[in-house]
């Protein structure tokens, strides 16, 4: 039989404001257990919500970045579950009236072509805090620090067909938060979250399947993996006759297998309704031209102008562009360098972007900075150092910081373009070389420019690869006739 | 000393006949030796009491002091106050040490005033009769086999037995002016949004307004002075500047438009207390108004749309109340599910239980648009129905409750019953319009009141009009002789 998969996901992103949705307390990953809650981050008798204005900016520049309508009037509603970090016995969400109603996000496929994917609607909503399971000996620690941390929960239509466009989706949703930096879209540490819908139907039926949603999946890895093995379960139950149940699931990457949630912690009536303690949002057509007018560029727009200004080719304009962070960093890197944009484009996809990969380390983090690079290069552009001596001050700048133009002072790793002292090596080289010059004179054109390499090589060793290659080249050239 | 009104205490400070810490010493001597009749004290706050006495004493010798300086009062037991026990009258908080203050009980302190304590109610401010709380049911000082009215039974009890010369209340059905009524005092409910409700615990938020309950309502006037305005920490308090609501107290009534609401004056209302109302009416025909027949036609829906909206809401405001953070927790519980059950079902009342039950059933999938959104249409046709008559009216007059006060236990088993006493008042907090009842007259020896109830953020028009009243008449000072 043959099947086809449909996903749809549902991704929560903490927003970067400065403090909580509703209450004045920071938002700061990592700092001591519950040293982030206050009064109504603990959800005290007699305490209220006041909403955080500047999450309200970050939901509207989302909105206008996936070409979304805004509610004009969007309504907060209670979610109301018992948990215990969850302080109020409720949650503060939006339920019928969204903050960003339908709107799109486009992805590229693997064989390139792009795919547009719909997103239904993205509401705001505070998070829950954490319950510490470990270290308790059979009891639950409480930490309320990330509880009231704003939420955009996006929500797509189910328009993915595989593992790989979800992913691709989720990418494309990390790439526009970190552009409107409205998140740093931190995946390890939760500011970043996926829930993953997944259901199987035959190919040319119109109706969906019963779909089970993977929850909580927090990298990009995982969700391939996690949609990838959800499908083969459900196709192994689906072929074996069974139906598939709706169902919350969770993944265990030990396993590479998704399991069912125990049906008691799904069996939610969440009994939403209109908070009464916050009057509906109302965005206004003022508000909504300052966040435009406060809108950076986009991806799409950013990879046209790196093809058109910068001539680069689709394909390094796409790995640049991908991340606010790192096309910020490409373009420092051509303007500080003031090299041609190729060259700096695989400086950065290449060697930088391989350093960093290779040490499982963030652009964001770089042990190198964009002005670094940028002073590197300019120095290739020059002349005065070869690729090569770059590459080795490259690595000297990984390793211990500081300036290319020190390190080439410090090293004296300035390129050798004076003819005579060229000249003088080459000569030297020659005169060891009586054997090698025999071979070099017997040979043919076409013998001699591989013979010629021999030559090349040990100039540079005895100039200690400072000497300019090109120049040593043209002078063996004269001098080998 | 105590049978003065705020006013007369607040002059009287001023005038340095009298001292703050003379007061209150006084007024905590009454307390020690009446409350014990009443129960309308939960905690009293003594030493807090004379420290904030000698501090107002202090500021008044520095020149600093406002009319309410060392002008003692009491606050609810809904009200936070901070490092100070809030119970709500319930067993869930009887272990509660707030943390912070509400904004009432800072405006209060800030205006110089001294808090003797903190008063009775019924469990989280559910109940007409202050039956339901933790701390066993207030008795009304005039008799003292009957209710004193409720929620704010122990507030209204304190003020009518002259164990503190003001409190401050909480209205959501009629919390402030039913019990106002049956204890023969003066209670103003605010516009929804005119006092924060910040730091007050919530029952139903969308309904719940704090306010003054005092001898007269120019006490409540110089209350409302200090209490009223918005608060940036509460988002349903309304930005709308606050009146000297005692500038205006005397302007004469002449032409006064006073709409008689047909629905208010049918079967259910005691024949003595529809006298009595009928008579303060006539009282205000002297004073130069002209009366107006006006229909509220919507009025019979006004107790069933509220208990659903009521309880709805507080079954969500109460989630929080489960045993983890703060309260009571039960005992050695087995499991996460059995500290919830236990601890709610141990820690909150019958009256509160009930409430919660039937509020989870309003939201509940599936009944969401029968009950809840249903009721909120409902309440637009009851706001529609003020709307309208304001069109014709300048207030709105008929009796608080349709009986004095009832005995201890005589509600307590039949529900309905007990909801019906809310039937003039509720329709009020299902508009969001401010309410002020009045002491009008006695029926057997117990006080009936008479409601006024005014436009939006209107007021200094009820106060003036109370104010009138209170000119002419003499209930309002009135006060049972066993606490003279």
């Amino acid at each position: 039989m043959s099947w086809e998969v449909v996903i749809g996901l549902e991704v929560h992103v903490q927003l970067a404001t400065q403090s909580k949705i509703f209450s004045g307390s920071a938002t700061t990953f990592g700092a001591e257990p519950n040293t982030q809650a206050a009064l109504i981050d603990l959800g005290m008798p007699g305490v209220l919500p006041v909403l955080n204005a500047d999450a309200v900016t970050k939901a509207i520049k989302f909105g206008l970045g996936i070409d979304a309508e805004i509610t004009p009037r969007s309504v907060f509603a209670r979610k109301n579950y018992f948990y215990p970090d969850l302080p109020k016995g409720y949650q503060i969400s939006q339920f019928e009236l969204p903050i960003v109603g339908k709107g799109h996000v486009d992805i590229t496929l693997e064989d390139g072509s792009t795919k547009r994917i719909g997103v239904t609607r993205a509401h705001l909503e505070e998070d829950a805090g954490k319950s510490l399971h470990e270290d308790f000996q059979g009891m639950t620690g409480i930490d309320l620090n990330r509880a009231g941390t704003p939420l955009l929960e996006i929500v797509s239509e189910p328009d993915m067909r595989s593992a790989k466009e979800a992913v691709a989706y989720a990418k494309a949703i990390h790439s526009l938060i970190r552009y409107l930096n409205i998140s740093d879209g931190n995946m390890s540490q939760g500011s970043m979250r996926c829930d993953c819908n997944v259901s199987l139907r035959q190919k040319g039926e119109t109706e969906f399947g019963t779909r089970r949603e993977i929850k909580n999946v927090n990298s990009f890895r995982f969700v391939e993996k996690a949609i990838n093995a959800e499908i083969e379960w459900q196709m192994d139950e689906l072929e074996s006759g069974r139906k598939i149940q709706q169902a919350t699931v969770l993944y265990d990457p030990v396993k590479d297998k998704t399991f069912a949630m125990r049906s008691k912690e799904e069996a939610n009536d969440y009994r939403y309704f209109p908070d009464p303690d916050l009057l509906p949002l109302e965005v206004t057509e003022q508000m909504m031209n300052r966040v435009r007018a406060d809108l950076p560029e986009l991806p799409g727009q950013k990879i046209e102008r790196f093809m058109t200004e910068l001539e680069l080719s689709e394909y390094d304009a796409r790995v640049l562009a991908a991340d606010r962070v790192l096309a910020d960093y490409f373009e420092t890197v051509v303007s500080v360098s003031g090299a041609k944009p190729k060259l700096c484009a695989n400086w950065v996809s290449v060697e930088l972007l391989g350093a960093l990969n290779k040490n499982d380390q963030e652009i964001d983090a770089s042990p190198v900075s964009a002005a670094q690079l940028g002073g590197l290069l300019k120095r290739i552009a020059d002349n005065t150092i070869s690729g090569k001596i770059a590459k080795q001050i490259f690595e000297e700048l990984w390793n211990n910081g500081g300036t290319a133009d020190d390190i080439i002072e410090s090293k004296g790793l300035k390129q050798e373009t004076d003819t005579g002292a060229i000249e003088a090596i080459v000569d030297q080289v020659i005169a060891d070389s009586p054997d090698q010059v025999a071979q070099f004179l017997a040979a043919d054109d076409n013998k001699r420019k591989k013979l010629i390499g021999y030559f090349v090589g040990q100039t540079m060793k005895a100039s200690k690869g400072k000497a300019n290659p090109q120049m040593v080249n043209q002078i063996l050239a004269k001098k080998l006739v | 000393m105590h049978s003065q009104t705020l006013k007369a205490l607040s002059d009287a400070l001023a005038a340095g006949d009298v001292s703050s810490q003379e007061l209150t010493q006084h007024f905590l001597d009454r307390i020690k030796q009446h409350d014990p009749a009443v129960n309308s004290f939960i905690t009293v706050t003594e030493e807090q009491a004379l420290a904030q006495a000698k501090a107002a004493d202090q500021r008044r010798a520095a020149g600093n002091a406002a009319p309410l300086t060392g002008v003692p009062i009491a606050h609810k037991d809904i009200f936070c106050t901070q490092g100070i026990k809030t119970s709500c009258a319930s067993k869930m908080l009887d272990n509660f040490i707030a943390p912070y203050n509400a904004t009432v009980v800072e405006k209060m302190a800030d205006a110089g005033m001294v808090t003797l304590g903190k008063t009775n109610m019924d469990e989280f401010a559910m109940g007409s009769s202050n039956e339901t709380s933790y701390y066993g049911p207030v008795k009304n000082p005039w008799q003292t086999e009957h209710v004193p009215g409720g929620s704010s039974g122990g507030s209204a009890a304190a003020v009518a037995a002259r164990l503190t010369p003001a409190a401050t209340g909480t209205d959501t059905g009629g919390s402030i002016r039913q019990p106002a009524s049956l204890c023969g005092i003066t209670g103003l409910k605010p516009t929804y949004g005119r006092v924060s409700r910040w730091g007050m615990i919530a029952f139903a938020s969308s309904l719940d307004q704090g306010g003054p309950m005092t001898q007269t309502a120019e006490d409540a006037a110089l209350l409302m002075n200090a209490m009223a305005g918005f608060d940036p920490k509460d988002s349903t308090s309304t930005d709308i500047e606050v009146p000297d609501y005692t500038a205006s107290l005397t302007q004469p009534l002449d032409g006064l438009r006073i709409g008689l609401p047909r629905q208010f004056f049918e079967q259910g209302l005691d024949a003595d207390v529809g006298k009595v109302v009928q008579e303060a009416i006539a009282q205000y025909e002297k004073l130069g108004a002209t009366l107006v027949d006006i229909e509220l036609p919507n009025t019979h829906l006004s107790i069933p749309a509220y208990y659903v909206v009521a309880p709805a809401e507080a079954s969500s405001n109460l989630s929080r109340f489960d045993g983890v953070r703060f309260g009571y927790r039960c005992k050695d519980p087995a499991d996460l599910e059995d500290l919830y059950k236990r601890s709610r079902g141990e820690g909150f009342g019958e009256e509160v239980k009930r409430r919660i039950m039937i509020g989870t059933y309003a939201l509940s999938a599936g009944y969401y648009d029968a009950y809840y959104l249903k009721a909120q249409k409902v309440r637009r046709l009851i706001k529609n129905d003020f709307d309208e008559a304001f069109n014709n009216v300048d207030v709105i007059m008929g009796p608080t409750a349709p009986n004095a006060g009832f005995k201890l236990g005589e509600k307590a088993a039949d529900p309905v019953s007990m909801y019906l006493s809310d039937i003039y008042t509720i329709s009020v907090n299902m508009a969001g319009l401010p309410g002020i009842s009045i002491p009008a007259g006695m029926s057997n020896g117990l006080p009936v009141g008479l409601q006024i109830i005014g436009n939006y953020f209107d007021e200094s028009r009820l106060l003036n009009v109370a104010h009138r009243y209170q000119q002419e008449t003499g209930w309002h000072a009135q006060l049972p002789a066993a606490f003279a």
